[in-house]
C-alpha cells in the first residue's frame, strides 16, 4: 500500500498489553482510574484489559467452536498464521489474538458474536489493519474478527446514486467499480487503496476532498450492523434520514464499539468535469493561514486545501521530486472542481487572495498530469517523512484554523524540549492537523519522548478550542488522553451509550475509553430520597 | 394545566430535572413551542420553556462555525448570518405556518431536535451532517458535552448527529454548534413540464446524476404545482442550480443539454426562483389547510413520484416530491391518517413514514413515526434509557410510553 512499507509508529517494543499485572478487573479498574487522575500519559506502557483467565483456558474448546460455526478454513489458530494479525498500523503495540476468524456472511458473522456473546468473550472487530489509533489492536483473550472476506459490491444503483457493498471492499474498490460509469465516493483517505469501508465507518475517515464532499458520516447512507448479541439491524438505506432515533449517525466513528458492520450502502456523486489545482508558496505559516480565511470569508469552499510546512515539503520533494518550491515556509494546495467555466472563475479568485496574502510563488496546473504532480508530493508525505527518519508517529488533531500559526510556534517550543523534530501536514481547509514526529525507536527513550511529545501537541490541540482526534481515532492511541477534553460526567454517557449496544463490554474492550466500567454500576440513578421542591425558576 | 417553568440558564436546566427525577414528575422540553404539535402528544406534569436560553454565543464566519444557546430564535441566527453572507447549509425548513403558527417562530434546539432539512438535503446534507457540538442536560440531570466546534471530530461518539431528529427525548439542549457555509452568489431553477411520475423520476435522476450540481430536485403534480409560485397548472419538475455567476450559466446551458430527452425546459430567474423554493421548503401547497393530516415520507428517489400518485389515487389525496423524487409530502382530504395504507404502500421501496400533522386524537392513536421493528426497537429503547433512565423527558413524543 501507499506508505512505502514506512513504520508510521514503529520499533521493536512489545505492548504490556497482555502482561498487565492486575489479575482481576477489579484492579485494572482501579488502575486505569489512577491513571486519569494523575494526568500522565505513557503510552509504550499502556495497560489493556487483564486477559480473563477463564477464557484463556478455554481457547481449545472455543477455537473447535468456532470452527463448528463457520468451518475450520476460516479459523486462524496457529501462532505463525496469527501474527499478520498483532498489530494494525499502529505498530509499537502488538498482541496475538487468542484465535483469529474470518466469516463470510452475515449468518456466520451473527453466530459468531452470539457465541461470544453466551460465553463471555472478547470480539475485537477488524478491517485491513491500517488504523493509526490502535483501534484494531487484539487482545490476548478476544477473538479477532476479521471482516477480509466481505469482498462483493452487492449494488450500484446509480439512478438513486448509491452503491450497497460489503465492509471488506476498499475504499478505492468502491470508486473502482462505479468509475466507468462516471461516478465516484467521495471520502478519500491516503490509505484509500488499503483501508477498508468498514473501517472507513468505524473511524469516520476523511481525506483532502472533506472540506467540500464531506467525511464518512456525510457519504454513508445506511448499514447493517451485527450486534454482539447476533441480533442484526438495519439502520438507513437508500432513503435519507432516519424515522427514529438516528443510531446511524453513532454507528459512524464507533471504532467497533457498538456493533459489527456488515453492509455499507454508499452515496456516489457524479466525477467533477474538470480540476484545477494551485500550488502556493508563503515565507510564513500565518500568510498561508490568512490566506485561506480570506479564501473561505470570500464565499469560496475549494474542494480541497493542504498545508505543509518547510519541513514537509522537503521530505516529500526528496522524494517524488514534483517540483515543489524549497524555499518558503508553508506551501498550500489549493484545488477547485465543477464545471470548466467555475473553475476558471474560481481560480482568478483564488490567485487574486493568494497575491494579496503575500505569496512568494504561485502555480496553477496546465493538465491533469500536473494537476496529480501537485498532489503526488502531499499524498506521499507520510512515506517521504518515513524515508528520512528511521520511525514517525502520525498524528491528527484539529484545531480552529486561525490557531494555526500560534500552534505552530507552540509545536517549535515542544519539538526542542522534547528533542525531536516535526514535519507538518495540515489539511487547512478544516484545521485537521498532521504533526509527524520524527523519531528512531532503536534509540533508548526516543519512543518514550515521541510519544510524550505527540500527547503535548494533543493537549495544544484541545487548549485552543479543538479536539484529539480528527480522523484517526482515539484507538489506544489517545484513550489516556480522552479526560483533556471530557470530564467524568462526559465520559460517562458515553459509556451508557456504549451500554445500550454492548452490555457486557465485549465488542473492543480497552479502546477510546481510559476506565473501565460495569454497565450495572452506569446504570444506577443516584436519587436523593423524598421528594425535592421544584427550584427557584420562574413559573407560569 | 401543566406547570411552566422558565429556564434562564443551564444550570436551572439541570435543576429542573434533577427535581423532577426526584419528584417523579415528566416533563415537556419546549423552544418556543412552534412546533408542539409535531410527534406525538405529550401529557407532562410540568414544562420546561427554554425561550430564555437565548443568544448566539460564537460566530466566526471565517471558520466557518456558529454555537448558541439551544433557545435563540432561528430568524436571530438566520439574519446574523446573512449579514456575512453565510447560511444554514441544510436550509431548515419553516413548518411553523403548517400548522397555523407564523413565520420563522422556531428556536435552533426544536430546529436540530426535529432535523427537517430542506430541498438542499440532496446536496448539503441534513441538520445532523452540520451538527458539530453539543452542550446538554440528561435526563439524570447531568449537563454534558459532546462533539466540538471543528468539523474533523472523532473524538468520542458522535452525540451531538445523535441529538438531531431525536426531538428532546434524549436530553435538553442547552447549548449547539453548527457548521455554516457561504450563500450560494445566486441561483436560478430549470423547469420541465407535463412529465408522468416515471418520467420526473428519470428526470431528477439524470439532473442529480449529471454534473451539474443541482441543489434542489422537486416535482409536483398537476393541482399541487399551480399552488407554487410561478409554477404552471401541469405536472412539473424544478431543477434548482446555485452558485457563482458564470458557473450557474455554464451548468444551466449543460442540465438543459441533459434534460433534451425530457421536453423543453424554461429558466426562472434567480427572485422568483428564490421565492419558489422557500415555498417548496416550507410546504406551502399544504398551508393553511390545518384539518387535512399531512405525511412526509422518505423514500428511494426513484420511487418516490410513482409511489406518491399510487397513494393519490388510492386515497383522493395530493402530494409533492422534493429531494430527487425521495422525500413525498402527502395531504389527505380530510383528518384521518390512513396510517395502515400509506405504509404498507411505502414498504415496497423502504424508507420512513411520519404523520406530520393531524389532531391530537389522530396522533394519539397512530404511531407518528415509523414503527420499529425488533431488534430495533429494543435497542432505540435501550438509547433513550441510557440518556433518561426514568423516561422523564417528553416521555411518548415518539414513541408510546418512553
Ligand atoms: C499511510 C496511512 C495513511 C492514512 N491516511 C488516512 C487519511 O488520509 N484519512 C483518514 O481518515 N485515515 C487515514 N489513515 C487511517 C486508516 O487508514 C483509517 O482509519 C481506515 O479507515 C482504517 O480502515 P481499516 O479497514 O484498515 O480498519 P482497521 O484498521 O482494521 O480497523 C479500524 C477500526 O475499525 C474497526 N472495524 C473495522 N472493520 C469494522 C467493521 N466491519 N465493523 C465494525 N468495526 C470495524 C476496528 O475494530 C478498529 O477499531 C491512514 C493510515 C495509513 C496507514
Amino acid at each position: 500500500m501507499g506508505d512505502a512499507g514506512a513504520r508510521p509508529h514503529g520499533g521493536p517494543q512489545e505492548s504490556t498489553a497482555a502482561t498487565a499485572e492486575e489479575s482481576a478487573e477489579e484492579s485494572a479498574e482501579e488502575s486505569a482510574q489512577q491513571r486519569m487522575h494523575d494526568g500522565s500519559h505513557d503510552g509504550s506502557r499502556l495497560v489493556m484489559p487483564a486477559p480473563d483467565a477463564a477464557v484463556l483456558a478455554r481457547r481449545d474448546q472455543i477455537v473447535a467452536d468456532l470452527a463448528r460455526l463457520v468451518g475450520a478454513d476460516s479459523v486462524i489458530a496457529h501462532e505463525r498464521a496469527m501474527r499478520p494479525y498483532e498489530s494494525d498500523a499502529l505498530t509499537a503495540h502488538r498482541q496475538l489474538p487468542l484465535v483469529v476468524v474470518l466469516p463470510a456472511t452475515t449468518d456466520e458473522v451473527a453466530a459468531v458474536l452470539k457465541y461470544c456473546h453466551d460465553n463471555a468473550i472478547r470480539v475485537v472487530p477488524r478491517g485491513a489493519g491500517t488504523s493509526l489509533s490502535g483501534g484494531a489492536l487484539p487482545l490476548a483473550d478476544a477473538v479477532l474478527l476479521g471482516m477480509a472476506k466481505f469482498t462483493r459490491i452487492r449494488e450500484i444503483d446509480t439512478a438513486n446514486r448509491c452503491a450497497v457493498v460489503e465492509p471488506g471492499v476498499t475504499n478505492l474498490g468502491i470508486t473502482k467499480a462505479v468509475e466507468h460509469l462516471g461516478f465516484y465516493y467521495a471520502p478519500d483517505p491516503s490509505s484509500q487503496i488499503a483501508c477498508t469501508i468498514g473501517g472507513n465507518v468505524a473511524e469516520n475517515s476523511g481525506g483532502v476532498h472533506c472540506l467540500k464532499y464531506g467525511l464518512t458520516t456525510n457519504n454513508v447512507l445506511g448499514v447493517e450492523l451485527a450486534l454482539i448479541t447476533g441480533e442484526i439491524v438495519r439502520l438507513g438505506g437508500k432513503h435519507l434520514d432516519a424515522g427514529g432515533l438516528d443510531l446511524l449517525s453513532v454507528i459512524i466513528g464507533s471504532e467497533g464499539l457498538l456493533g459489527v458492520v456488515t453492509e455499507v450502502t454508499v452515496r456516489l456523486l457524479k466525477k467533477p468535469d474538470t480540476a484545477r489545482a494551485v500550488l502556493v508558496g508563503f515565507p510564513t505559516s500565518e500568510s498561508a493561514g490568512d490566506c485561506v480565511a480570506q479564501i473561505i470569508a470570500a464565499g469560496i469552499i475549494p474542494a480541497g486545501i493542504e498545508m505543509m510546512d518547510k519541513d514537509a515539503i522537503a521530505a516529500a520533494e526528496a522524494f517524488v521530486n514534483v517540483g515543489y518550491p524549497l524555499d518558503v515556509e508553508a506551501l498550500l494546495i489549493i484545488e477547485l472542481d465543477g464545471p470548466e467555466a467555475e473553475c476558471a472563475h474560481l481560480l482568478d479568485a483564488v490567485t487574486a487572495h493568494a497575491q494579496a496574502c503575500g505569496a512568494t510563488t504561485l502555480r496553477v496546473s496546465q493538465s491533469e498530469e500536473e494537476r496529480l504532480g501537485f498532489w503526488a508530493g502531499r499524498k506521499a508525505a507520510f512515506p517521504a517523512v518515513g524515508r528520512i527518519s528511521p520511525d514517525y508517529l502520525c498524528m491528527d488533531g484539529t484545531i480552529p484554523r486561525r490557531q494555526l500559526p500560534f500552534v505552530l510556534a507552540r509545536m517549535r517550543e515542544l519539538s526542542h524540549r522534547h528533542g525531536l523534530r516535526v514535519a507538518n501536514v495540515f489539511h487547512a481547509g478544516d484545521g485537521n492537523l498532521h504533526p509527524l514526529i520524527r523519531y528512531d525507536a532503536n534509540a533508548p527513550g526516543e519512543l518514550e519522548a515521541a510519544e510524550a511529545f505527540g500527547a503535548d501537541i494533543l493537549r495544544l490541540c484541545v487548549e485552543v478550542g479543538g479536539v484529539l482526534t480528527g480522523e484517526h481515532g482515539v484507538g489506544i492511541e489517545k484513550r489516556d488522553l480522552m479526560p483533556e477534553m471530557f470530564d467524568a460526567v462526559d465520559l460517562a454517557q458515553q459509556l451508557r451509550l456504549k451500554c445500550a449496544f454492548d452490555d457486557q463490554n465485549l465488542l473492543n474492550p480497552g479502546k477510546v475509553f481510559p476506565t473501565l466500567h460495569r454497565c450495572a454500576e452506569m446504570g444506577r440513578m443516584h436519587v436523593s430520597g423524598g421528594a425535592l421542591p421544584f427550584p427557584d425558576l420562574p413559573r407560569f | 394545566m401543566p406547570q411552566t417553568l422558565l429556564a434562564r440558564d443551564p444550570q436551572d436546566v439541570v435543576d429542573a430535572v434533577t427535581a423532577a427525577g426526584a419528584n417523579g414528575r415528566t416533563l415537556e422540553i419546549r423552544g418556543t413551542g412552534s412546533l408542539t404539535a409535531l410527534g406525538r402528544p405529550v401529557v407532562a406534569d410540568t414544562v420546561l420553556d427554554l425561550s430564555a436560553l437565548s443568544g448566539i454565543t460564537l460566530y466566526e464566519p471565517e471558520e466557518l462555525v456558529l454555537s448558541a444557546r439551544c433557545g435563540t430564535p432561528r430568524r436571530d441566527i438566520e439574519d446574523m448570518l446573512a449579514q456575512s453572507g453565510q447560511m444554514l447549509a441544510f436550509e431548515p425548513a419553516d413548518l411553523a405556518p403548517l400548522f397555523g403558527g407564523a413565520a420563522r417562530a422556531g428556536s435552533l434546539g426544536g430546529l436540530v431536535a426535529t432535523n427537517l432539512a430542506g430541498p438542499r438535503r440532496i446536496s448539503a446534507g441534513a441538520v445532523r451532517d452540520h451538527t458539530l457540538g453539543l452542550k446538554a442536560v440528561s435526563g439524570r440531570g447531568e449537563l454534558f458535552k459532546s462533539g466540538g466546534r471543528v468539523v474533523k471530530n472523532v473524538t468520542g461518539y458522535d452525540l451531538p448527529r445523535l441529538f438531531a431528529g431525536a426531538f428532546g427525548t434524549l436530553g435538553v439542549a442547552t447549548e449547539i454548534t453548527l457548521k455554516v457555509l457561504p450563500r450560494p452568489e445566486t441561483q436560478e431553477t430549470v423547469r420541465l413540464e407535463g412529465l408522468s411520475p416515471e418520467a420526473a423520476a428519470a428526470a431528477m435522476s439524470a439532473a442529480l446524476g449529471s454534473s451539474c450540481e443541482v441543489s434542489g430536485a422537486a416535482y409536483a403534480p398537476a393541482p399541487v404545482a399551480a399552488r407554487l409560485p410561478g409554477c404552471p397548472d401541469t405536472a412539473t419538475v424544478l431543477l434548482r442550480l446555485e452558485g457563482f455567476g458564470p458557473s450557474v450559466r455554464a451548468r444551466r446551458d449543460m442540465l438543459a443539454r441533459v434534460l433534451i430527452p425530457f421536453g423543453p425546459c424554461t429558466v426562472m430567474r434567480e427572485t422568483p426562483s428564490a421565492a419558489l423554493w422557500s415555498a417548496v421548503r416550507d410546504v406551502a401547497p399544504f398551508v393553511g389547510t390545518p384539518e387535512r393530516a399531512l405525511w412526509r415520507l422518505s423514500t428511494a428517489p426513484m420511487a418516490g413520484p410513482a409511489l406518491a400518485a399510487r397513494l393519490c389515487a388510492t386515497l383522493d389525496a395530493e402530494a409533492f416530491c422534493d429531494w430527487g423524487g425521495g422525500l413525498i409530502w402527502l395531504a389527505l382530504p380530510g383528518p384521518r391518517s390512513e396510517a395502515d395504507t400509506v405504509r404498507t404502500a411505502l414498504a415496497a421501496s423502504g424508507g420512513h413514514a411520519t404523520l406530520l400533522r393531524a389532531t391530537a386524537e389522530e396522533r394519539a392513536r397512530t404511531a407518528v413515526f415509523q414503527p420499529l421493528d425488533e431488534p430495533l426497537a429494543a435497542l432505540t429503547a435501550r438509547v433513550k434509557s441510557s440518556f433518561d433512565p426514568a423516561g422523564l423527558l417528553n416521555r411518548g413524543r415518539m414513541h408510546e410510553g418512553w
